[in-house]
């Protein structure tokens, strides 16, 4: 059999326990740091290992396309760092599940897209990638 | 054993012999007016495929007057590299003569002078006729258009595109791919691939609701005894660079990951030789073949850069072939154990006076103007300046326009956007609609008049810069910087974006603009939707009539640093 992409998308989000991070109305906002902090209960974080897609320059900053995965995750933490809300998702993964989510975020500004993997073996990893939103109009 | 590499430059030594920068070598034939087509076209064939690359005509099926750069600065890793060496440091690069037709083709150098000397470059008509010389002796060779070639004239905008088609049918590509295409809609984009005898190729084009491909990716050929793949790559920041609401529902994007998975899917199919037809632009091209592996050859478009010889990446050879009917390359590839073996290449310069026009073509390109010839004749005025558009920080035709536009629209500041396509005129040319149109025509030229503050006047400044000077080529878009009338700047190219633009100035005051005051600006080609005002041709033209005579000042109102 072969999967197209779209397949192995669906697949995924069928096996995909998904929880979009609470966002407190009044508390301050916890940063980058502290969610990853939280994410990993302090545990080292190596650089590597996870896949992020997502475009070089945003085409619609309002709603961009964002892709991780990770082999062997069972969850991804996906953070926007650039964000008044750092805070974009967390993807759980059963033990059946392809470790691949894919997710639309909008994006304040250029910024940096983090996403941090869990692994079977509870070893957390780290990639980042950066996504440019911009005013746009003079190319040609 | 002979190596790829030591073959290669085997090949390159003994080209040495016809021209050693692969354009040749003619000053001497032309001074004495004995420079022939048979010198421009001869090529000492290689193995048994040929690719003829023609790439962003921009509608221009006339010979016009080209003038190249003068500033092209490279940042990062191609800083000084090729195509960001400009005038003698690029004769000198390639051992070009001075003053030499080549010198002439490819560089700003005494380019009035040279001008007249050398005529108008391009024309259609004698593009068809290399392309049919080249054919006459490789009957199998491959046909491929790089894009921007249905835009980019008063023909063209009033029949969204029909003429080139139209005349472009005749000459039976093999393949195209695009990127201006897009703003003639993509209801329009559409209708015209429904009637093209050839696929309209775009790897990176899907749809952006399913994220499934859009537009075909690739195309199998088996010419000349080999199998090869020919895979398409349209702009990538089509919707950001230019109106996206025009082509809802698609996105585009480099997606490497794409590139990767299907040079690998015709690999598996056999293909021999795989060629991506690209309009990336030629410094995203060269990261792109520094990363994926198994492309032989990029044909480049997008950024207008014609370079006489391939450059290498890897194992990946980039050709660069101009822009605006100015060039044809030609490019031999030996092909043997299912791998590319060697490859020969020519970029043939159309002289528009030694290279005869092909009969058929020349009569189908004047049936298109015809019912449009009164209003393409029109002189509107005269210039006694030079006007060209290439440059990264201006060129005299938007300095034309940003005039304009501050007097007819009664602005403080004009902006016009660094576009690279549209010829030049020489001093003493008159301007006819065409010419003006050459320069504007496009389907987004409401002249708007709005108010900015300096803060978003500096945000806008160094959001360009940034799409130019970026020191990653994958978030570069591969236009000019904006053109600024009525204020000047300096730029520091090698600092950040936010920290490029500095001492932002009114010139007719000399008073530094302040981030919170208002100012008035002017402006064309905004690719917002709303946009209200007259059309950019009908504010220029309305300049022109009223000074009769164009005469423009040396524009030194912006200061350009590199930290």
């Amino acid at each position: 059999m072969e999967l197209t992409r779209r397949d192995a998308l669906l697949l995924g989000a069928g096996a995909v326990a998904a929880s979009v991070l609470p966002q407190p109305l009044f508390a301050a906002e916890p940063t980058l740091d502290e969610l990853i902090a939280a994410f990993t209960e302090g545990a080292e974080v190596k650089d590597g290992g996870v896949d992020i897609g997502a475009p070089e320059i945003a085409e619609n900053g309002n709603t961009v396309p964002v892709d991780v995965s990770a082999e062997g995750a069972t969850s991804i933490l996906l953070l926007a760092g650039g964000n008044p809300s750092p805070g974009v998702a967390t993807f759980h993964f059963g033990k059946l599940a392809v470790p691949s989510a894919s997710t639309r975020i909008r994006l304040a500004q250029t910024q940096d897209i983090v996403a941090v993997a869990k692994l079977s073996d509870g070893s957390y990893v780290k990639a980042s990638r950066a996504v440019k939103v911009t005013i746009g109009g003079c190319g040609g | 054993m002979i190596s790829r590499r030591d073959f290669l430059q085997a090949t390159i030594a003994a080209s040495a012999i016809i021209g050693a920068s692969g354009i040749g070598q003619w000053g001497r034939l032309a001074a004495q007016q004995r420079l022939t087509q048979d010198d421009l076209l001869g090529f000492d064939p290689l193995g048994s495929v040929t690719l003829i690359h023609l790439t962003d005509l921009h509608a221009q099926l006339k010979p016009v007057w080209f003038r190249e750069p003068e500033i092209n600065i490279g940042v990062g890793e191609v800083n000084g590299l090729p195509p960001h060496v400009t005038g003698a440091d690029f004769l000198k690069l390639y051992d070009i003569k001075p003053g030499s037709p080549e010198a002439y083709a490819l560089s700003h150098q005494d380019f009035e002078a040279l001008a007249k000397a050398y005529g108008r470059m391009g024309g259609l008509d004698r593009a068809a006729t290399v392309v049919k010389s080249i054919r006459s002796e490789r009957p199998d060779a491959l046909l491929l258009d790089g894009g921007d070639t249905w835009h980019g004239s008063y023909v063209a905008e009033k029949t969204a595109g029909q003429d080139v088609v139209n005349v472009m049918n005749l000459l039976k590509p093999d393949a195209m791919t695009s990127h201006w295409e897009f703003t003639l809609g993509r209801d329009r984009v559409d209708e015209i691939v429904e009637t093209l005898e050839f696929p309209f190729l775009g790897a990176n084009i899907f749809d952006a609701e399913w994220d499934e491909p859009a537009y075909e990716p690739y195309k199998m050929f088996e010419r000349g005894g080999a199998k090869i793949a020919v895979i398409g790559q349209s702009f990538p920041y089509m919707p950001i660079a230019n109106p996206g609401w025009m082509f809802p529902g698609l996105s585009f994007g480099i997606r490497e990951e794409r590139i990767v998975e299907l040079v690998a899917e015709v690999r598996d199919q056999g293909a021999e030789l795989v060629v991506l037809l690209s309009h990336n632009g030629f410094d995203v091209d060269r990261k792109l073949a520094s990363r994926v592996q198994g492309i032989d050859i990029i044909l480049c478009g997008h950024t207008h850069d014609a370079l006489p010889e391939p450059v290498q990446v890897g194992e990946t050879f980039l050709i660069a072939s101009g822009s605006n009917g100015k060039f044809v390359s030609r490019i031999d590839v030996e092909i043997s154990g299912g791998a590319m073996k060697a490859l020969r290449h020519k970029l043939i310069p159309v002289f528009s006076d030694i290279i005869a026009p092909d009969a058929e073509m020349a009569a189908a390109i004047n049936a298109e103007r015809a019912p449009y010839e009164a209003e393409l004749s029109e002189v509107l005025g005269r210039t006694d300046s030079l006007l060209y558009r290439r440059g990264n920080f201006n060129g005299t035709w938007d300095d034309l326009i940003c005039n304009a536009l501050i007097e007819e629209r009664e602005a403080d500041i004009a902006l016009s956007p660094g576009f690279r396509w549209g010829p030049s005129l020489l001093p003493g040319d008159p301007i006819t609609r065409e010419a003006l149109f050459n320069v504007t025509g496009m389907s987004y030229p409401a002249a708007y008049r709005s108010e900015m503050t300096g803060e978003r006047l500096k945000a806008i400044l160094e959001d360009v810069a940034d799409n130019l000077f970026n020191p990653d080529p994958f978030y570069q878009q591969g236009g000019d910087m904006v053109r600024v009338g009525g204020m000047g700047y300096a730029i520091d190219v090698g600092k950040p974006m936010g920290a490029r633009v500095s001492q932002m100035t009114l010139l007719a005051s000399g008073e530094p603009v302040e981030p919170s005051k208002s100012y008035v600006v002017a402006g064309w080609a905004s690719v917002n939707e709303e946009t209200e005002g007259p059309a950019i041709w009908d504010v220029v033209e309305a300049y022109i009539k009223r000074k009769k005579v164009i005469q423009l000042d040396p524009n030194k109102s912006v200061k350009v640093f590199r930290a």
